[in-house]
Protein backbone atom coordinates (compact mmCIF):
# COMPACT_ATOMS: atom_id res chain seq x y z
CA UNK A 1 0.00 0.00 0.00
CA UNK A 2 2.68 2.03 1.08
CA UNK A 3 4.77 1.25 -1.97
CA UNK A 4 1.72 1.80 -4.13
CA UNK A 5 1.12 5.09 -2.94
CA UNK A 6 4.97 6.63 -3.02
CA UNK A 7 4.96 5.28 -6.85
CA UNK A 8 1.60 7.00 -7.00
CA UNK A 9 3.53 9.94 -5.64
CA UNK A 10 6.34 9.88 -7.91
CA UNK A 11 4.25 9.53 -11.32
CA UNK A 12 2.12 12.51 -10.63
CA UNK A 13 5.34 14.70 -9.98
CA UNK A 14 7.13 13.38 -12.92
CA UNK A 15 4.26 13.16 -15.50
CA UNK A 16 2.81 16.84 -14.63
CA UNK A 17 6.42 18.16 -14.43
CA UNK A 18 6.41 16.80 -18.00
CA UNK A 19 3.52 18.95 -18.81
CA UNK A 20 4.59 21.60 -17.34
CA UNK A 21 7.52 21.70 -20.19
CA UNK A 22 5.51 20.36 -23.18
CA UNK A 23 2.37 22.15 -22.54
CA UNK A 24 2.00 24.60 -25.49
CA UNK A 25 -0.73 26.94 -23.24
CA UNK A 26 0.76 28.79 -20.61
CA UNK A 27 -2.53 27.91 -17.89
CA UNK A 28 -2.06 24.53 -18.66
CA UNK A 29 1.08 24.56 -17.58
CA UNK A 30 0.90 26.43 -14.79
CA UNK A 31 -1.98 23.61 -13.96
CA UNK A 32 0.04 21.16 -14.33
CA UNK A 33 2.81 22.94 -12.09
CA UNK A 34 0.03 22.29 -9.39
CA UNK A 35 -0.34 18.99 -9.45
CA UNK A 36 3.99 18.63 -9.52
CA UNK A 37 4.57 21.29 -6.58
CA UNK A 38 1.37 18.77 -4.79
CA UNK A 39 3.67 15.59 -6.11
CA UNK A 40 6.97 17.22 -4.08
CA UNK A 41 4.64 17.97 -1.20
CA UNK A 42 3.63 14.43 -0.51
CA UNK A 43 7.44 13.18 -1.24
CA UNK A 44 8.11 15.07 2.16
CA UNK A 45 5.69 13.50 3.67
CA UNK A 46 7.04 10.00 2.95
CA UNK A 47 10.18 11.86 4.27
CA UNK A 48 8.49 11.98 7.26
CA UNK A 49 8.97 16.17 6.89
CA UNK A 50 5.26 16.64 7.37
CA UNK A 51 6.08 20.42 8.44
CA UNK A 52 7.78 20.60 4.75
CA UNK A 53 5.01 19.70 3.37
CA UNK A 54 2.80 22.17 4.44
CA UNK A 55 5.14 25.11 3.87
CA UNK A 56 5.33 23.98 0.47
CA UNK A 57 1.30 23.42 -0.16
CA UNK A 58 0.95 27.15 1.90
CA UNK A 59 4.17 29.20 0.10
CA UNK A 60 4.57 27.14 -3.69
CA UNK A 61 0.48 26.82 -4.26
CA UNK A 62 -1.08 29.04 -2.28
CA UNK A 63 1.14 31.93 -2.42
CA UNK A 64 3.92 31.48 -5.87
CA UNK A 65 1.21 29.33 -8.03
CA UNK A 66 -1.18 32.09 -7.37
CA UNK A 67 1.19 34.69 -8.42
CA UNK A 68 2.27 32.97 -11.28
CA UNK A 69 -1.53 32.56 -12.32
CA UNK A 70 -1.76 36.14 -11.37
CA UNK A 71 0.92 37.39 -13.66
CA UNK A 72 -0.79 35.00 -16.71
CA UNK A 73 -3.88 36.87 -16.49
CA UNK A 74 -2.45 40.54 -15.95
CA UNK A 75 -0.94 39.85 -19.40
CA UNK A 76 -2.22 42.34 -22.46
CA UNK A 77 -3.80 39.80 -23.52
CA UNK A 78 -5.90 38.94 -20.69
CA UNK A 79 -9.39 38.25 -22.75
CA UNK A 80 -8.15 35.50 -24.53
CA UNK A 81 -8.55 32.03 -23.62
CA UNK A 82 -5.57 31.03 -25.81
CA UNK A 83 -2.13 32.24 -24.48
CA UNK A 84 0.71 29.97 -25.81
CA UNK A 85 3.83 29.23 -24.52
CA UNK A 86 6.61 28.60 -27.51
CA UNK A 87 9.68 26.83 -26.08
CA UNK A 88 12.79 28.21 -28.09
CA UNK A 89 16.09 26.57 -28.13
CA UNK A 90 14.72 23.49 -27.57
CA UNK A 91 17.99 21.74 -28.91
CA UNK A 92 20.42 23.25 -26.08
CA UNK A 93 18.14 23.11 -23.26
CA UNK A 94 17.28 19.15 -23.70
CA UNK A 95 21.10 18.85 -23.87
CA UNK A 96 21.81 20.40 -20.75
CA UNK A 97 18.78 19.01 -19.13
CA UNK A 98 20.39 15.47 -20.26
CA UNK A 99 23.68 16.50 -19.25
CA UNK A 100 22.16 17.69 -15.53
CA UNK A 101 20.60 14.20 -15.36
CA UNK A 102 23.90 12.23 -16.18
CA UNK A 103 25.59 14.45 -13.44
CA UNK A 104 23.28 14.17 -10.81
CA UNK A 105 22.52 10.39 -11.44
CA UNK A 106 26.79 10.06 -11.13
CA UNK A 107 26.53 11.95 -7.78
CA UNK A 108 23.36 9.74 -6.66
CA UNK A 109 25.87 6.48 -7.64
CA UNK A 110 28.93 7.54 -6.11
CA UNK A 111 27.98 8.76 -2.75
CA UNK A 112 28.03 6.71 0.05
CA UNK A 113 24.49 7.24 1.60
CA UNK A 114 24.41 7.30 5.33
CA UNK A 115 21.37 4.76 6.39
CA UNK A 116 19.11 6.48 9.06
CA UNK A 117 17.91 4.39 11.99
CA UNK A 118 14.76 3.35 11.12
CA UNK A 119 13.14 4.92 14.03
CA UNK A 120 10.53 7.35 12.61
CA UNK A 121 10.06 10.89 14.26
CA UNK A 122 6.80 11.81 15.87
CA UNK A 123 6.92 15.30 15.69
CA UNK A 124 9.52 16.87 13.55
CA UNK A 125 8.24 21.20 14.03
CA UNK A 126 9.66 21.17 17.56
CA UNK A 127 13.17 19.90 16.46
CA UNK A 128 13.04 22.42 13.26
CA UNK A 129 11.72 25.03 15.83
CA UNK A 130 14.71 25.20 17.82
CA UNK A 131 17.23 24.45 15.43
CA UNK A 132 16.00 27.58 13.45
CA UNK A 133 16.58 29.55 16.76
CA UNK A 134 19.75 27.74 17.76
CA UNK A 135 22.11 26.54 15.73
CA UNK A 136 20.62 27.85 12.49
CA UNK A 137 19.62 31.60 13.81
CA UNK A 138 22.30 33.46 12.19
CA UNK A 139 20.75 32.12 8.28
CA UNK A 140 17.25 32.52 9.42
CA UNK A 141 18.07 36.09 10.08
CA UNK A 142 20.05 36.93 7.09
CA UNK A 143 16.80 35.23 5.25
CA UNK A 144 14.56 37.39 7.16
CA UNK A 145 16.57 40.75 5.95
CA UNK A 146 16.62 39.68 2.52
CA UNK A 147 12.94 39.31 2.53
CA UNK A 148 12.57 42.48 3.94
CA UNK A 149 14.42 43.96 1.28
CA UNK A 150 12.79 41.80 -1.32
CA UNK A 151 9.72 43.61 0.44
CA UNK A 152 11.20 47.30 0.57
CA UNK A 153 11.80 46.97 -3.50
CA UNK A 154 8.52 45.58 -4.70
CA UNK A 155 6.89 48.27 -2.96
CA UNK A 156 9.08 51.05 -4.29
CA UNK A 157 8.48 49.38 -8.00
CA UNK A 158 4.80 49.56 -7.56
CA UNK A 159 4.75 52.78 -6.41
CA UNK A 160 3.16 55.64 -8.68
CA UNK A 161 6.33 58.46 -9.57
CA UNK A 162 5.13 61.54 -7.84
CA UNK B 1 -8.17 8.21 15.07
CA UNK B 2 -11.24 7.50 13.30
CA UNK B 3 -9.38 5.47 10.42
CA UNK B 4 -6.90 3.56 12.56
CA UNK B 5 -9.50 2.00 14.70
CA UNK B 6 -11.90 1.42 11.90
CA UNK B 7 -8.87 -0.55 10.32
CA UNK B 8 -7.92 -2.59 13.45
CA UNK B 9 -12.00 -2.81 13.86
CA UNK B 10 -12.49 -4.09 10.07
CA UNK B 11 -8.99 -6.52 10.43
CA UNK B 12 -11.03 -7.95 13.72
CA UNK B 13 -14.07 -8.66 11.99
CA UNK B 14 -12.64 -10.36 8.56
CA UNK B 15 -8.97 -12.27 10.08
CA UNK B 16 -8.36 -13.71 6.63
CA UNK B 17 -8.15 -9.76 5.45
CA UNK B 18 -6.41 -8.42 8.66
CA UNK B 19 -3.82 -6.24 7.64
CA UNK B 20 -4.71 -5.73 3.86
CA UNK B 21 -4.42 -3.03 1.83
CA UNK B 22 -8.06 -3.04 0.55
CA UNK B 23 -9.40 -2.88 4.25
CA UNK B 24 -7.09 0.43 4.98
CA UNK B 25 -8.38 1.82 1.69
CA UNK B 26 -11.92 1.01 2.67
CA UNK B 27 -11.46 2.38 6.30
CA UNK B 28 -10.35 5.69 4.82
CA UNK B 29 -13.02 5.88 2.11
CA UNK B 30 -15.98 5.53 5.00
CA UNK B 31 -15.41 8.33 7.17
CA UNK B 32 -14.47 10.57 4.04
CA UNK B 33 -18.07 9.60 3.11
CA UNK B 34 -19.37 10.68 6.29
CA UNK B 35 -17.78 13.68 6.10
CA UNK B 36 -19.40 14.52 2.26
CA UNK B 37 -22.74 13.81 4.23
CA UNK B 38 -22.03 16.63 7.03
CA UNK B 39 -20.63 18.93 4.32
CA UNK B 40 -23.66 18.52 2.00
CA UNK B 41 -25.89 18.35 4.82
CA UNK B 42 -24.10 21.26 6.29
CA UNK B 43 -24.75 23.33 3.00
CA UNK B 44 -28.80 22.44 3.21
CA UNK B 45 -29.28 23.19 6.73
CA UNK B 46 -26.88 26.57 6.37
CA UNK B 47 -28.76 28.03 2.86
CA UNK B 48 -32.39 27.52 4.41
CA UNK B 49 -30.79 28.59 8.04
CA UNK B 50 -29.44 31.65 5.94
CA UNK B 51 -32.54 32.59 4.18
CA UNK B 52 -34.63 32.42 7.50
CA UNK B 53 -31.84 34.78 9.37
CA UNK B 54 -31.73 37.04 6.11
CA UNK B 55 -36.24 37.29 6.48
CA UNK B 56 -36.12 37.90 9.95
CA UNK B 57 -33.73 40.56 9.80
CA UNK B 58 -35.17 42.18 7.66
CA UNK B 59 -38.69 42.08 9.07
CA UNK B 60 -39.73 39.21 6.94
CA UNK B 61 -40.98 35.42 7.29
CA UNK B 62 -38.75 34.05 4.70
CA UNK B 63 -40.02 30.76 2.99
CA UNK B 64 -42.96 29.30 4.65
CA UNK B 65 -44.28 26.99 1.83
CA UNK B 66 -47.92 27.85 1.37
CA UNK B 67 -48.25 27.69 -2.49
CA UNK B 68 -50.14 25.78 -4.61
CA UNK B 69 -49.52 22.52 -5.92
CA UNK B 70 -45.58 21.88 -4.78
CA UNK B 71 -45.76 22.44 -1.17
CA UNK B 72 -42.08 23.37 0.60
CA UNK B 73 -43.20 21.94 4.08
CA UNK B 74 -43.79 23.35 7.03
CA UNK B 75 -41.71 26.95 7.93
CA UNK B 76 -40.50 26.09 4.11
CA UNK B 77 -38.39 23.44 5.74
CA UNK B 78 -38.24 21.39 2.29
CA UNK B 79 -37.39 25.11 0.31
CA UNK B 80 -33.44 23.77 0.37
CA UNK B 81 -34.35 20.04 -0.87
CA UNK B 82 -36.79 21.68 -3.28
CA UNK B 83 -33.94 24.08 -4.16
CA UNK B 84 -31.30 21.21 -4.78
CA UNK B 85 -33.55 19.62 -6.64
CA UNK B 86 -34.02 22.34 -9.30
CA UNK B 87 -30.20 23.10 -9.34
CA UNK B 88 -29.81 18.99 -10.02
CA UNK B 89 -32.33 19.73 -12.81
CA UNK B 90 -31.27 22.60 -14.42
CA UNK B 91 -29.67 22.70 -17.64
CA UNK B 92 -25.63 22.44 -17.71
CA UNK B 93 -24.48 25.41 -20.19
CA UNK B 94 -20.50 26.10 -20.70
CA UNK B 95 -20.15 29.03 -22.68
CA UNK B 96 -18.82 28.44 -26.19
CA UNK B 97 -15.46 30.58 -26.15
CA UNK B 98 -14.73 29.09 -22.30
CA UNK B 99 -11.67 26.79 -21.92
CA UNK B 100 -13.37 23.43 -21.93
CA UNK B 101 -11.41 21.31 -19.53
CA UNK B 102 -10.83 23.94 -16.85
CA UNK B 103 -14.27 25.37 -17.05
CA UNK B 104 -15.43 21.67 -15.77
CA UNK B 105 -12.23 20.96 -13.73
CA UNK B 106 -12.67 24.70 -11.22
CA UNK B 107 -15.51 23.77 -9.37
CA UNK B 108 -14.08 20.87 -8.51
CA UNK B 109 -10.62 22.24 -7.51
CA UNK B 110 -12.63 24.84 -5.02
CA UNK B 111 -14.62 22.02 -3.14
CA UNK B 112 -11.43 19.48 -3.29
CA UNK B 113 -9.82 22.88 -1.57
CA UNK B 114 -12.90 22.95 0.70
CA UNK B 115 -13.33 19.29 1.56
CA UNK B 116 -9.51 17.59 2.53
CA UNK B 117 -9.07 20.38 5.54
CA UNK B 118 -12.64 18.81 7.28
CA UNK B 119 -10.61 15.43 7.61
CA UNK B 120 -8.61 17.43 10.20
CA UNK B 121 -11.63 19.66 12.35
CA UNK B 122 -12.06 17.78 15.56
CA UNK B 123 -15.90 17.63 16.38
CA UNK B 124 -15.14 15.43 19.31
CA UNK B 125 -12.34 13.84 21.81
CA UNK B 126 -12.43 11.03 19.40
CA UNK B 127 -14.44 12.04 16.55
CA UNK B 128 -11.66 12.83 14.55
CA UNK B 129 -10.84 11.73 11.10
CA UNK B 130 -6.89 12.03 11.54
CA UNK B 131 -5.34 14.35 14.53
CA UNK B 132 -2.40 15.40 12.03
CA UNK B 133 0.52 16.56 14.29
CA UNK B 134 0.95 19.37 12.13
CA UNK B 135 -3.25 19.48 12.17
CA UNK B 136 -4.03 23.18 12.22
CA UNK B 137 -1.15 24.18 9.72
CA UNK B 138 -2.64 21.50 7.35
CA UNK B 139 -5.92 22.90 7.26
CA UNK B 140 -4.13 26.60 6.36
CA UNK B 141 -2.21 25.30 3.94
CA UNK B 142 -5.09 23.08 2.39
CA UNK B 143 -7.10 26.28 2.38
CA UNK B 144 -5.04 27.74 0.22
CA UNK B 145 -5.63 25.42 -2.40
CA UNK B 146 -9.42 26.97 -2.79
CA UNK B 147 -8.52 30.72 -4.27
CA UNK B 148 -6.81 28.65 -7.40
CA UNK B 149 -9.86 27.23 -8.13
CA UNK B 150 -11.49 30.40 -7.96
CA UNK B 151 -9.05 31.86 -10.43
CA UNK B 152 -10.02 29.29 -12.50
CA UNK B 153 -13.15 29.60 -12.63
CA UNK B 154 -12.91 33.70 -13.40
CA UNK B 155 -10.53 32.99 -15.98
CA UNK B 156 -11.68 30.06 -17.87
CA UNK B 157 -15.21 31.86 -18.35
CA UNK B 158 -13.60 34.04 -20.68
CA UNK B 159 -15.94 36.79 -19.18
CA UNK B 160 -14.81 40.30 -18.27
CA UNK B 161 -17.28 39.80 -14.85
CA UNK B 162 -15.99 36.87 -14.58
CA UNK B 163 -11.98 37.34 -14.81
CA UNK B 164 -12.57 41.16 -12.58
CA UNK B 165 -14.12 38.66 -10.06
CA UNK B 166 -11.44 36.03 -10.34
CA UNK B 167 -8.68 38.51 -9.39
CA UNK B 168 -10.23 40.51 -6.83
CA UNK B 169 -10.84 36.98 -5.12
CA UNK B 170 -7.09 36.28 -5.53
CA UNK B 171 -6.17 39.38 -3.98
CA UNK B 172 -8.31 39.57 -0.90
CA UNK B 173 -7.86 35.53 -0.03
CA UNK B 174 -3.83 35.88 -0.76
CA UNK B 175 -4.05 39.00 1.78
CA UNK B 176 -5.99 37.83 4.34
CA UNK B 177 -4.43 34.65 4.55
CA UNK B 178 -1.41 36.65 6.31
CA UNK B 179 -3.44 38.29 9.43
CA UNK B 180 -5.27 34.98 9.69
CA UNK B 181 -2.45 33.16 9.80
CA UNK B 182 -0.55 35.35 12.14
CA UNK B 183 -3.39 34.88 14.52
CA UNK B 184 -2.82 31.73 14.70
CA UNK B 185 0.75 31.87 15.63
CA UNK B 186 -0.65 33.45 18.84
CA UNK B 187 -2.46 30.55 20.03
CA UNK B 188 0.22 28.40 18.60
CA UNK B 189 2.49 29.88 20.77
CA UNK B 190 0.14 29.75 23.72
CA UNK B 191 -0.40 25.51 23.11
CA UNK B 192 3.26 24.79 21.53
CA UNK B 193 1.59 22.39 19.20
CA UNK B 194 0.06 21.91 16.23
CA UNK B 195 -1.85 19.45 16.57
CA UNK B 196 -5.70 20.04 16.66
CA UNK B 197 -6.46 17.85 19.55
CA UNK B 198 -3.32 19.53 21.10
CA UNK B 199 -4.75 22.66 21.06
CA UNK B 200 -8.14 21.79 22.59
CA UNK B 201 -6.23 19.89 25.58
CA UNK B 202 -4.39 22.92 26.52
CA UNK B 203 -7.86 24.65 26.93
CA UNK B 204 -9.14 21.76 29.34
CA UNK B 205 -11.21 23.41 32.52
CA UNK B 206 -13.73 25.44 31.30
CA UNK B 207 -14.72 28.95 30.21
CA UNK B 208 -11.76 30.50 31.85
CA UNK B 209 -8.89 28.69 30.13
CA UNK B 210 -10.50 29.05 26.59
CA UNK B 211 -7.51 30.67 24.30
CA UNK B 212 -10.20 33.70 23.79
CA UNK B 213 -9.68 34.55 27.64
CA UNK B 214 -6.13 33.71 28.17
CA UNK B 215 -5.11 37.40 27.41
CA UNK B 216 -5.72 40.90 25.89
CA UNK B 217 -3.69 40.19 23.19
CA UNK B 218 -5.55 37.00 22.27
CA UNK B 219 -8.77 38.19 22.76
CA UNK B 220 -7.95 41.02 19.77
CA UNK B 221 -6.14 37.91 17.80
CA UNK B 222 -9.62 35.97 17.83
CA UNK B 223 -11.46 39.02 16.41
CA UNK B 224 -8.69 39.51 13.66
CA UNK B 225 -9.07 35.99 12.95
CA UNK B 226 -12.75 35.83 12.48
CA UNK B 227 -13.05 38.91 10.17
CA UNK B 228 -10.02 37.84 8.29
CA UNK B 229 -11.69 34.29 7.42
CA UNK B 230 -15.04 35.93 7.13
CA UNK B 231 -13.09 38.09 4.13
CA UNK B 232 -11.63 34.92 3.04
CA UNK B 233 -14.68 33.33 2.45
CA UNK B 234 -15.99 35.90 0.23
CA UNK B 235 -18.34 36.88 2.26
CA UNK B 236 -19.96 39.95 2.51
CA UNK B 237 -19.45 42.56 4.01
CA UNK B 238 -16.30 40.83 1.87
CA UNK B 239 -17.95 40.25 -0.96
CA UNK B 240 -16.37 42.27 -3.83
CA UNK B 241 -15.16 38.99 -5.63
CA UNK B 242 -18.83 38.56 -6.72
CA UNK B 243 -20.47 41.79 -6.09
CA UNK B 244 -23.53 41.43 -7.55
CA UNK B 245 -24.41 45.29 -8.36
CA UNK B 246 -20.81 45.28 -10.18
CA UNK B 247 -19.89 41.95 -11.85
CA UNK B 248 -23.22 40.49 -11.56
CA UNK B 249 -22.21 37.08 -10.14
CA UNK B 250 -18.06 37.60 -10.00
CA UNK B 251 -15.98 34.17 -10.48
CA UNK B 252 -18.98 32.17 -10.86
CA UNK B 253 -21.09 34.28 -13.62
CA UNK B 254 -21.21 31.86 -16.29
CA UNK B 255 -21.37 29.02 -14.16
CA UNK B 256 -25.17 27.54 -13.89
CA UNK B 257 -26.94 24.31 -12.45
CA UNK B 258 -24.93 21.73 -10.85
CA UNK B 259 -21.62 23.35 -11.34
CA UNK B 260 -22.89 26.48 -9.65
CA UNK B 261 -24.16 24.56 -6.71
CA UNK B 262 -20.40 23.33 -6.15
CA UNK B 263 -19.53 26.78 -5.36
CA UNK B 264 -22.16 27.16 -2.90
CA UNK B 265 -21.42 23.93 -1.33
CA UNK B 266 -17.85 25.04 -1.28
CA UNK B 267 -18.79 28.54 0.21
CA UNK B 268 -20.85 26.58 2.76
CA UNK B 269 -17.89 24.00 3.89
CA UNK B 270 -15.60 26.72 4.00
CA UNK B 271 -17.52 28.44 6.57
CA UNK B 272 -17.61 25.40 8.37
CA UNK B 273 -14.34 24.82 8.36
CA UNK B 274 -12.65 28.04 9.25
CA UNK B 275 -15.67 28.30 12.32
CA UNK B 276 -14.09 24.82 13.08
CA UNK B 277 -10.83 26.79 13.60
CA UNK B 278 -12.15 29.80 15.13
CA UNK B 279 -14.11 26.98 17.84
CA UNK B 280 -10.83 24.92 18.17
CA UNK B 281 -7.94 27.73 18.93
CA UNK B 282 -9.76 30.09 20.59
CA UNK B 283 -13.09 28.86 21.94
CA UNK B 284 -12.47 25.49 23.68
CA UNK B 285 -13.26 23.27 20.92
CA UNK B 286 -15.26 20.08 22.26
CA UNK B 287 -14.82 21.16 25.89
CA UNK B 288 -18.15 22.16 28.06
CA UNK B 289 -17.77 25.98 28.79
CA UNK B 290 -18.34 25.22 32.74
CA UNK B 291 -15.84 22.62 33.97
CA UNK B 292 -16.89 19.19 34.69
CA UNK B 293 -20.41 19.55 33.42
CA UNK B 294 -21.66 18.26 30.21
CA UNK B 295 -18.27 17.50 29.07
CA UNK B 296 -18.91 13.60 28.26
CA UNK B 297 -17.43 12.43 24.80
CA UNK B 298 -21.11 12.73 23.80
CA UNK B 299 -21.66 16.29 24.80
CA UNK B 300 -18.49 17.21 23.48
CA UNK B 301 -20.28 16.41 19.80
CA UNK B 302 -22.73 19.30 20.56
CA UNK B 303 -20.45 21.91 22.08
CA UNK B 304 -18.54 21.69 18.96
CA UNK B 305 -21.17 21.74 16.70
CA UNK B 306 -23.04 24.30 18.65
CA UNK B 307 -19.58 26.63 18.59
CA UNK B 308 -19.77 26.22 14.99
CA UNK B 309 -23.19 26.87 14.15
CA UNK B 310 -23.07 30.17 16.61
CA UNK B 311 -20.02 31.31 14.59
CA UNK B 312 -21.61 30.93 11.06
CA UNK B 313 -24.98 32.52 12.74
CA UNK B 314 -22.08 35.37 13.45
CA UNK B 315 -21.55 35.37 9.74
CA UNK B 316 -24.81 35.76 8.54
CA UNK B 317 -25.57 38.52 10.91
CA UNK B 318 -22.85 40.33 9.64
CA UNK B 319 -24.07 39.73 5.90
CA UNK B 320 -27.48 41.34 6.96
CA UNK B 321 -25.90 44.38 8.89
CA UNK B 322 -22.73 45.71 6.69
CA UNK B 323 -22.86 47.45 3.46
CA UNK B 324 -20.10 45.65 0.85
CA UNK B 325 -16.33 47.42 1.30
CA UNK B 326 -14.76 49.06 -1.50
CA UNK B 327 -11.40 47.19 -3.18
CA UNK B 328 -9.57 49.92 -1.45
CA UNK B 329 -11.15 50.00 1.54
CA UNK B 330 -10.74 46.16 1.72
CA UNK B 331 -6.89 45.96 1.16
CA UNK B 332 -6.52 49.31 3.35
CA UNK B 333 -8.45 47.58 6.44
CA UNK B 334 -5.99 44.38 5.75
CA UNK B 335 -2.63 45.52 4.77
CA UNK B 336 -2.61 48.77 7.09
CA UNK B 337 -4.74 47.45 10.46
CA UNK B 338 -5.07 43.61 10.82
CA UNK B 339 -1.28 43.03 9.30
CA UNK B 340 0.08 45.71 12.18
CA UNK B 341 -2.18 44.52 14.77
CA UNK B 342 -1.36 40.83 14.38
CA UNK B 343 2.51 41.47 14.38
CA UNK B 344 1.32 43.56 17.74
CA UNK B 345 -0.40 40.38 18.57
CA UNK B 346 2.71 38.04 18.58
CA UNK B 347 5.05 40.74 20.07
CA UNK B 348 2.40 41.18 23.10
CA UNK B 349 1.46 37.55 24.09
CA UNK B 350 5.32 36.56 23.85
CA UNK B 351 5.61 39.39 26.54
CA UNK B 352 2.44 38.44 28.36
CA UNK B 353 3.44 34.88 28.85
CA UNK B 354 6.89 35.70 29.70
CA UNK B 355 5.61 38.41 32.74
CA UNK B 356 2.32 36.60 33.64
CA UNK B 357 2.54 32.83 32.85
Amino acid sequence: MTEFSFWFVIGLTVLSAAVVVLSNQLIYSAMALLLTLFGVAGIYVFLWADFMAGVQLLVYIGGILVLIIFGIMLTNRISSVRLSQTNVQQGVGGAIAIWLMILISLVISKTPWYQADAIEPTETVAGVGTLLLTKYLLPFEAISLLLLGALIGAALLSRKEN
Amino acid sequence: MTVDTLFSWLGGLIPAMEGSGILLVISILVPCLALFLVVAVNAIVMVYAERKVAAFMQDRVGPMGQGVGLHAGKWGLLQTVADALKLLTKEDIIPEKADRFLFILAPFVIFIGAFVTIIAVPFGETTIVADFNIGIFYILAMGSFGVIGIILAGWSSNNKWSLYGGMRSAAQIVSYEIPAGLSIIVIIMLTGTLSMQGIIEYQAGGMGNWIIFANPFTFIAFFVYFISVVAETNRTPFDIPEAESELVGGFHTEYSGMRWSFFFLSEYANMLVVSAVAATGFLGGWHSPISGYFDSNGWGIFWMVSKIVFLIFIMMWFRWTFPRLRVDQLMNICWKVFLPVSLINIFGVGIWTLFFG
